[in-house]
């Protein structure tokens, strides 16, 4: 019967039990507040039942000092919830710098994942456990949301966006992909899987795969859609040398800066006159309906890997780096 | 009260405001608040029993993993059309403009609302509004679910997008009248004595829910026309591909519809403070703490929109301002709630149908405030979003809150209503059919959504099947519950005994007046000389 009865799902994920760790302190004090209603409500009931209809009882006006006391407590009470819960929430809004990036877009009905080594899945993400990994995601159509619940992590997949979510598998097992928010005819179909895998076999399922890299891809693509005639790489064409351009500070024609993430590079294939670059012409066509969202973010890996601190990150994989260096984008700040 | 068993002759022919004519046409051109909540009375009713026709289909379908007893399509529809049908054309008016209509003018001392005229268009409004969705209904229905969000609706959705956009608009303009109306009433037309300190805590409630509706429901109409707009001419403000954007509808959408969440409860929460110390014989415990609970929710609860974005991508800081500012609307809440226990304490308490609901509400409506806290907690928002854990959530909120406080308000001023009174045995067995199905309804659901299964699943995982099973169950307890007061109370207008004036020794004005009262609610203008809820001195009237 249990068995048929789950009553708490597994904790999948290094985050996982912080998650739940706030879920029982929350319904610990939630116990604690009903049963006192309760108890009070009951003992009040069956005490105070009225025993003649001409029971006449005393009026009670009121008390400041019991006002004071259940507004104080349980606005403390709920405070404490407050830093709790923006506490699991701030810690895991920033993926860690070394965390294995993996693409998502989400499509009615399906989930559409591609490693950077070029592996692509529909349904199905294979991960290594013990590693943290990152979910880069978007969408081709309507707002979807990405939701693994053994791993308490979810993440609204939404047009013209790149959202991140991260987390990093505890042990090798079969875990929900589940679509959370409601997307259409086969939002209930719109599930999978997340394998999670030893590292061995997950180099050994990426060697099964995948003939060619995402930033190989990419590379293709930019030639193909004759992005490299005007951005020359040896810096001597009419537009911007993407070489280093990639996680750094890009001044702006009409001043401004903005850093190049994903969303900047994202935003300037897609609507080229948004953010020119100082000393720059407005002159960069849109390729808006000629590359989809995987070639966009195929196009991305390529250009990261032109800039040799965002393809190469130098900082050792079992420490990563937390909190304020980075944003969720993964672009060093400050 | 037992010697009401035989009507005195006085009361069976004199004048009443259902007496005073007759005909079709002496209701549908009414003037009289008294018979215009009736007509709100017929006609949500009527949308209720259809929107918890397609919950229950809903609950049938869920009873197997597999999607087996509706189509997907059908199932995105039954769902959308519950939610519009049971917020919109229930939820919202229910305790406005039916216990409202009926109660605030007399409780007040007043003739009749400010704007007579103004109460009938505005039940004219919602009968449009009701046969738009009707015609949504009948013709294919819709499915966005009651959340309209971009670009699913604006771009993708099949089906009546714009025809369902124009009813909930229409509706919508029901809903600011009737608060309008109110406000007005309530400034204007209290009896002479009634200070703004003496209010019955009904009123407040009612003030403060018009205050929303009046502010909170045009946003809900600009909304609307936009998503119309952009479905109709693709001009691209939520479109992210020509620039727009859909997180901005998402804004818009909430910030109406989080403050209508209390547009559906507090009104509840001010027929559970007339229930309490009616049935407690008992001024109400910290009068003044009540009554500002009410203001300072409906004024806090605007600014607490963004905690139905914290998993959408939103700045992590706008995302902990709005988890704090979600912890801090709460508080009103938890007032209230303490007050009435505290009312119960050394009272003199009686177990009559209105207060078995009362005491339904209490324990469900905490139930219901406290698994918001989940809600407003970041890092576990994260893992229950679009889970049924919210589901569970807010029908606590709605139906084992609003819902129990309409129907206990419902058999409370029934008497009043209609001058009869019902079998109280069948009435207590509803309650506690209703108590304990909805209890096995939404119970399970806190489970399944921590589990994970997300909301709006036409087909699930076979491991969460129990749960649903149970979940089922309750449904059908809980209709049984429904159905049958819906039918002693059709029977008690015929065969139910004769209402006194006062049966239930209540202090509130519109008990001294006659079951049911005349057409202008008092013969002469009553003068206030006293507290609401001044039980203790009014002893000696009881018997």
């Amino acid at each position: 019967m249990l068995k048929n009865l789950p009553l708490f799902p597994v904790e999948g994920s290094t985050g996982a039990h912080e998650v739940d760790a706030l879920y029982f302190y929350l319904i610990a004090v939630s116990a604690v507040f009903t049963i006192a209603i309760f108890i009070c409500v009951m003992v009040f009931a069956i005490k105070y039942r009225r025993r003649s209809p001409y029971e006449v009882p005393k009026p009670i006006e009121g008390s400041w000092f019991l006002e004071t006391l259940w507004s104080v407590i349980p606005m403390l009470i709920g405070i404490s919830m407050f830093v709790w819960g923006a506490k699991v929430y701030f810690d895991h809004a920033v993926p860690p710098r070394n965390a294995l990036e993996i693409f998502v877009v989400g499509k009615q009905w399906m989930w559409k994942l591609q490693h950077p080594e070029g592996n692509r899945e529909i349904n199905e993400l294979h991960i290594p456990i013990g590693q943290p990994v990152k979910l880069t995601m978007t969408t081709e159509d309507v707002i979807h949301s990405f939701f693994i619940p053994e791993f308490r992590v979810k993440r609204d997949v939404v047009p013209g966006r790149y959202n991140n979510i991260w987390f990093q598998a505890m042990r090798p097992g079969t875990y929900h992909i589940f679509c959370s928010q409601y997307c259409g005819t086969q939002h209930s179909a719109m599930i999978g899987h997340v394998y999670a895998m030893t590292p061995d076999d997950y180099q050994n399922w990426l060697a099964g795969g995948g003939d060619q890299s995402m930033a190989k891809r990419g590379e293709a693509l930019f030639q193909q859609l004759g992005c490299s005639s005007c951005h020359n790489l040896d810096g001597q064409g009419r537009c911007p040398n993407l070489r280093g351009v990639f996680g750094n500070t890009v001044l702006l024609r009409g001043g401004g800066q903005v850093i190049a993430n994903e969303a900047y590079v994202r935003e300037s294939i897609l609507f080229p006159e948004a953010k020119v670059v100082a000393g720059f012409e407005p002159i960069m066509p849109t390729f808006q309906g000629l590359v989809n969202e995987e070639g966009l973010l195929q196009l991305i890996a390529y250009i990261k890997t032109l800039s040799t601190r965002a393809a190469n990150p130098s900082v050792p994989l079992t420490s990563p780096p937390r909190g304020r260096t980075t944003t969720p984008a993964g672009v060093p700040v400050r | 009260m037992s010697t009401t068993t035989l009507p005195p002759p006085d009361l069976i022919v004199r004048p009443n405001y259902l007496n005073v004519s007759h005909g079709l046409k002496s209701w549908l051109l009414t003037k009289d608040h008294k018979r215009i909540a009736i007509l709100y009375l017929l006609s949500i009713t009527f949308f209720f029993f259809i929107g918890g026709f397609f919950a229950f289909l809903i609950r049938l379908e869920l009873l197997t993993p597999a999607g087996d007893l509706v189509s997907d399509d059908n199932y995105n529809r039954l769902f959308s059309m519950h939610g519009i049908i049971m917020v919109f054309l229930f939820l919202i008016p229910s305790v406005p403009a039916v216990l409202g209509n009926f109660v605030l003018p007399i409780m007040i001392g007043a003739r009749d609302l400010a704007f007579p005229r103004v109460n009938l268009l505005s039940w004219y409004i919602y009968v449009l509004a009701g046969l738009f969705t009707l015609f949504v209904v009948f013709a294919g229905g819709v499915d966005t679910g009651w959340t309209f969000y971009v670009p699913y609706s604006s771009l993708y959705a099949n089906g009546w997008v714009v025809a369902t956009a124009v009813g909930v608009f229409i509706a919508g303009f029901s809903s600011i009248l009737t608060g309008l109306n109110f406000i007005v009433t309530v400034h204007k037309m209290r009896a002479p004595g009634l200070t703004w300190g003496r209010l019955p805590l009904f009123i407040w409630s009612n003030y403060a829910t018009a205050i929303i509706q009046v502010l909170g429901t045009p946003v809900l109409a600009i909304t609307l026309t936009l998503l119309a707009v952009e479905r109709i001419a693709h001009v691209g403000i939520f479109d992210p591909k020509v620039g727009g954007d859909p997180v901005l509808f998402q804004h818009m959408f909430w910030f109406y519809s989080h403050p209508a969440v209390y547009i559906m409860i507090l009104p509840g929460m001010g027929v559970i403070s007339e229930i309490v110390t009616c049935f407690s014989r008992k001024r109400i415990f910290g009068y003044s703490f009540v009554a500002a609970a009410s203001l300072a929710i409906a004024v806090f609860g605007f600014l607490v929109w963004g905690h139905h974005m914290f998993v959408t991508g939103q700045s992590i800081y706008a995302g902990m301002v709005f988890s704090l500012l979600s912890f801090l609307v709460a508080i009103p809440s938890a007032i209230k709630v303490f007050n009435w226990t505290a009312t119960m304490y050394r009272g003199s308490i009686s177990y009559e149908t209105p207060m078995l609901y009362a005491f339904g509400f209490i324990g469900l409506f905490t139930i219901g405030g406290l698994t918001g806290l989940f809600l407003a907690t970041l890092g576990l928002d994260v893992h229950l979003h679009d889970t049924y854990f919210i589901i569970a959530h807010f029908h606590y909120i709605m139906v084992g809150g609003m819902l129990m406080a309409y129907l206990g308000g419902i058999h409370f001023w029934w008497p009043k209503m209609t001058g009869r009174m019902y079998p109280e045995g069948w009435a207590r067995f509803a309650a506690l059919l209703v108590f304990v199905g909805f209890n096995l309804t939404f119970g399970p659901q806190f489970i399944l959504g921590y589990l994970g299964m997300p909301r709006r699943y036409h087909a699930y995982p076979p491991e969460f099947q129990v749960l649903n099973v149970l979940s089922t169950a309750g449904a059908s307890i809980l209709a049984v519950g429904y159905l049958i007061p819906m039918i002693y109370l059709i029977w008690s207008l015929k065969y139910g005994r004769i209402a006194a004036p006062n049966p239930w020794g209540a202090v509130g004005l519109e008990w001294q007046t006659s079951s049911p009262p005349p057409t202008e609610n008092f013969e002469t203008t009553p003068i206030v000389t006293e507290e609401t809820y001044h039980y203790s001195n009014e002893a000696k009237d009881f018997v």
